[in-house]
């Protein structure tokens, strides 16, 4: 009897790997397609699945094949490990949006030893992790983009606060130092920045924050949060206490996530690139780096498909190539975006 | 040994008493203290939020006491929620038209069963729940991603009904309110004055004199994570309503908040003890910290610190009363 | 609990033998083999297998301490939050101008202070269950790193801090090496000492065995500190292959952990369960989720495939020690095999 339990649930276990694995076509190694990874921060975030499709979709415009990975929640060990199961499939070029600067640094280090091809796009990783950083928009723009709309929302007067996530993949900070940088500015005197919060990029926390924001600063006019879930957070606050006109809200936000706030006036305005273009872009670095039309050396071009060609340029640390300015969304266009990601 | 058992029950319903007592002194306390830094701490749009957004660690707590009083726990419960919440978003959004009354009864049926399955390993198999409830987190967390497609539903996707349920009121009091209320207060009736309320403590304090006297404690363990899981599936609802967004890592970790709002609050993990008040005031001190740490600008990098310190001081605090109380009780029996 | 130890012994056979629950672990190994060796041409050469090991044995370690604490009927839930605060102590020591070697030294002493200040409450107030302890230190040791560290991550650590979690002996990455040898001296505690076989025998009685001269107490201090000792193991391993690390590291590591050792057999019964089928397991779902890697699956699949793995594999267990129950005891509604 135990051993016909024993023995039918070691079956029922195997049957269960089976239809796991079955479900997922193995990787049909060396039919002489280039294989190309991208490395997402997390599953489950629409963000990130736009920009795989990107990716996805530029590699197999050039005849590769696109492997799309992503650990189940936001964590460096775990994208460390999938980095060392893709470099054990030989895999010819690699692409991060890191969940840290430099905590990809040996990983990264071991597959460019191993004549793997690596770049980073969206979140960088350190120069010397990477061959070439592809940039969804520069950070100067981006920060004093976001103060520019806010002066214009709020004619230039008023107390302002930022709400950001806590993210040490250290864009957040470095816009959060253009948009002080651009505050500084005489035209923005009357504008006063009250208070840095921190969401954590948890819906939850982000509502109080924005709570405890309204409660310290009731003459607060305007709130600034270059993250997605920061920003969605924040405009529902101000839709459910009816603060909608006394307070506006604007940053970096989904389409499709802040449609509603868009349509009802919350954020009359806010900004992001799209997804898709940033790993197209990324999808069209690899090919060129694979086939070695380009080294990651600043001045290098390439062709990336229907956006034209691109330069490299030198960066802070290490090349990049950048994709353009942020792109605005309004009540014009949010109709048609809300669809799309 | 009858007496001795009843003496033994007076004494703890003094403890529980003292500690409800050192609990409020504590909230209490710490209220002054928050008042005094922010002023703007004890309003009453202040204090609107800080309810309302303890509401769902609430209903979440009550389930989770009744399931440490068995000695089991449920770590499954954050997942369970992110499930519920997901498939009843997925489902107004595939059905706009949908009453929200069903979408709530969606929710729940996805939980019971959530919760069924956890109580179906943990009474009839007898695995630990420890174990049991942490592969279903993992399974259910899975089942989350996959039914979405790693995707989200977005505010513009739900309907406003649906998104009424958390912002709408009644009286001029916020539902989430509403509902917390209902069902502390069935919850409060349901384990003090019913005879399987009580049967849920006779297991907990002692299984084997439980099953002598005729208690079905499977079936009692079968039904306490089954009530957890429908009040997960329940509060996967609210929370997809409040923040308006449903996605893959809804309420990762959550767990662990409600488990330690039951600690603060009294409950044994040994099983056997635990009030429904204290489970009540223990959330309550979770929400206030929540709320006020923002408030008087304390680093958020500090928060967390914070909180394990204040628990663990909670924790000791009252083992360390319990010691002097029970001496106490000791002496007086002496003389 | 003792008759039935008494009487499977009496009946030793060659079925009981083979029908144990670690022979049952080295089959499912064997068939992952196969199935990782059959779904991926990556998979079987002597190379990738041995680098493997590199990406899961890193909490391998808490796994030895963690089984004699669930043998004891103990757990520790904040190992996850000690590996995190022993490894951000050992980078923000050496970044304040410390040598390496002392800051590895600094990192190891915060985790075994982590262990024992568990150890030291759970035996000082008895009324506290380690489930409560555990998950009050869980969340301060996490805190206090976010205090030390705030949001940002420390690294630049010297070019060889890299040899823990990348170098090799030979072909054979260190890792590995050094986790064999730990194994070998662990299985030897636990089964071949005094100090392992009072381990059991708190696991089956701990009052019994406190009134026959075993040293409860200090038995759980030091095995408390072992854990918190080899969390900061973990956290030198885990920060050398990171290069850097942050707060935030080793997030749910202790429920891995206990999923590895609650997979290798160990019944928090109390008493039960080899170290063998801990390590076992700790292969187990290490070449499982690397073999499930290198096809691509998503990560969501995983969570899945590892969660029903641990409950059927559970379920295998207690339906065994039911039967098994029946046959001699024959006392079938006496429950609580948990």
């Amino acid at each position: 009897m135990k051993r016909f339990v024993n023995l039918g649930l070691l079956m029922s276990l195997l049957l269960v790997f089976l239809a796991a694995c079955g479900s997922n076509q193995p990787a049909e190694g060396g039919d002489g397609k280039a294989k190309h990874a991208v490395v997402f921060k997390n599953t489950g975030n629409p963000y990130g699945e736009k920009e795989m499709e990107g990716f996805k979709n530029a590699i197999e415009d050039l005849g590769g094949e696109a492997i799309l990975r992503a650990p189940d929640d936001p964590s460096v060990e775990d994208q460390v490990k999938i980095i060392e199961e893709l470099i054990s499939q030989q895999v010819d070029s690699i692409a991060v949006v890191a969940n840290d600067y430099d905590g990809l640094e040996p990983a990264l280090k071991k597959a460019m030893n191993k004549g793997i091809k690596v770049l980073s796009l969206d979140s960088a990783v350190n120069g010397d992790s990477r061959m070439v950083h592809v940039n969804q928009a520069d950070p100067e723009a981006i920060g004093r983009t976001q103060i520019e709309a806010v002066s214009e929302m709020i004619d230039g007067k008023g107390q302002i606060a930022i709400l950001s996530a806590t993210s040490q993949a250290s864009n957040q900070n470095l816009w959060i130092e253009w948009m002080k940088k651009e505050l500084e500015k005489p035209e923005y005197k009357d504008i006063e920045l009250v208070k840095v919060a921190y969401g954590d990029d948890l819906r939850d926390k982000s509502v109080s924050e924005t709570e405890a924001l309204l409660q310290s600063y009731p003459d607060l006019k305007a709130i600034v949060a270059p993250t997605t879930v920061g920003i969605a957070a924040a405009a529902k606050v101000i839709t459910d206490k009816g603060l909608i006109g006394d307070v506006v809200v604007t940053g970096l936000g989904l389409p499709s996530e802040m449609a509603a706030y868009i349509e009802n006036g919350a954020t009359p305005w806010m900004y992001l690139w799209n997804p898709l273009d940033v790993g197209y872009l990324a999808g069209h670095a690899s090919h060129s780096l694979v086939e070695g039309d380009i080294t990651g050396e600043a001045g290098d071009k390439f062709k990336a498909g229907e956006l034209g060609e691109y330069e490299i340029i030198e960066g802070e640390d290490g090349t990049e190539i950048l994709l353009g300015d942020p792109f605005r969304f309004d009540k014009e266009n949010i109709e048609e975006w809300k669809e799309i990601y | 040994m009858g007496d001795r058992l009843m003496e033994k029950q007076s004494i703890l319903s003094v403890i529980a008493k003292h500690r409800e007592a050192g609990l409020i002194g504590f909230i209490i306390i710490l209220s002054i203290v928050f008042q005094l830094l922010n002023p703007k701490f004890l309003t009453i749009g202040n204090l609107a939020n800080l309810i309302t957004n303890t509401t769902i660690l609430i209903i979440l707590a009550v389930g989770m006491m009744l399931v440490l009083i068995t000695r089991g726990i449920d770590l499954s419960i954050g997942s369970t929620l992110a499930l519920s919440g997901m498939t009843s978003s997925l489902f107004v959004s595939a059905y706009p038209g949908l009453n929200p009354l069903l979408a709530i009864l969606l929710g729940i049926m996805v939980g019971i069963i959530c919760g069924i399955i956890l109580g179906y390993l943990v009474s009839i198999i007898g695995i630990l729940p420890i174990i049991a409830s942490l592969g279903l987190m993992n399974v259910y967390r899975g089942l989350t991603f996959w039914s979405s497609g790693g995707g989200w539903v977005s505010a513009h996707q739900m309907p406003a009904s649906f998104k009424g349920i958390a912002t709408s009121s009644f009286l001029g009091v916020n539902t989430l309110i509403l509902i917390a209320i209902a069902i502390f207060l069935f919850f409060y009736f349901f384990v003090n004055y019913t005879i399987t309320g009580r049967q849920i403590y006779a297991v907990g304090s002692n299984p084997e004199s439980a099953e002598i006297t005729g208690i079905n404690s499977k079936k009692i363990l079968l039904l306490v994570y089954t009530i957890m899981g429908g009040l997960s599936g329940l509060a996967g609802v609210l929370w997809v309503s409040k923040f308006a967004s449903a996605q893959g890592d809804t309420a990762s970790g959550y767990e662990l908040t409600v488990i330690a709002a039951c600690i603060l609050g009294g409950v044994s993990i040994a099983g056997g003890v635990g009030r429904i008040t204290g489970v009540l005031l223990g959330a309550i001190l979770l929400g206030i910290l929540d709320n006020a740490l923002p408030l008087i600008d304390v680093s958020p990098f500090w928060q967390m610190g914070i909180e394990g310190g204040i628990i663990l001081f909670a924790v000791l605090f009252n083992v360390i009363v319990n010691r002097a109380v029970q001496q106490n009780e000791l002496a007086r029996r002496v003389v | 609990m003792n008759t039935r130890t008494i009487s499977g012994e009496r009946e030793f056979t060659w079925k009981k033998f083979f029908l144990q629950w670690e022979w049952m672990l080295v089959l499912i190994l064997i068939s992952i083999f196969m199935m990782n060796s059959s779904i991926s041409p990556y998979f079987f050469n002597f190379i990738n297998i041995a680098d493997a090991t590199m990406t899961f044995l890193d909490k391998a370690f808490i796994v030895f301490p963690m089984v004699m604490i669930m043998i004891m009927r103990e757990i520790d839930i904040s190992v996850g939050s000690t590996v995190a605060l022993s490894s951000v102590v050992m980078a923000m020591l050496y970044n304040a101008g410390l040598p390496i070697g002392l800051a590895i030294a600094a990192c190891l002493l915060t985790g075994a202070l982590c262990g024992f200040l568990n150890g030291y409450l759970i035996v000082r107030y008895k009324e506290l269950s380690a489930v409560i302890v555990t998950l009050a230190t869980m969340i301060l040791y996490r805190g206090i790193a976010y205090m030390l560290l705030e949001d940002q991550s420390a690294g630049g650590f010297p070019d060889w801090f890299s040899y823990f979690g990348w170098g090799y002996v030979g072909t054979i990455p260190f890792i590995l090496v050094l986790f064999v040898a730990f194994a070998v001296i662990f299985t030897l505690i636990l089964h071949k000492t005094v100090f392992g076989r009072h381990i059991y025998a708190i696991g089956s009685n701990s009052k019994a065995s406190r009134f026959s001269g075993v040293k409860v107490d200090r038995i759980k201090l030091i095995v408390f500190t072992l854990a918190g000792l080899t969390a900061a193991i973990t956290a030198i391993f885990l920060t050398s292959r990171m290069g850097s690390t942050r707060p935030n590291v080793a997030t749910m590591y202790e429920l891995d952990v206990i999923a590895m050792v609650a997979l290798g057999g160990i019944s928090t019964a109390g008493g039960k369960g080899k170290m063998t089928g801990a390590i076992l397991a700790i292969f187990i779902v290490g070449y499982l989720q690397f073999g499930l890697g290198l096809i691509n699956i998503p990560a969501q699949m995983l969570l899945i495939v590892i969660g029903l793995l641990l409950i059927i594999s559970v379920t295998v267990t207690n339906l065994k020690f039911k039967v098994k129950k029946k046959k001699t005891v024959g006392h079938p509604q006496q429950k609580n095999v948990s």
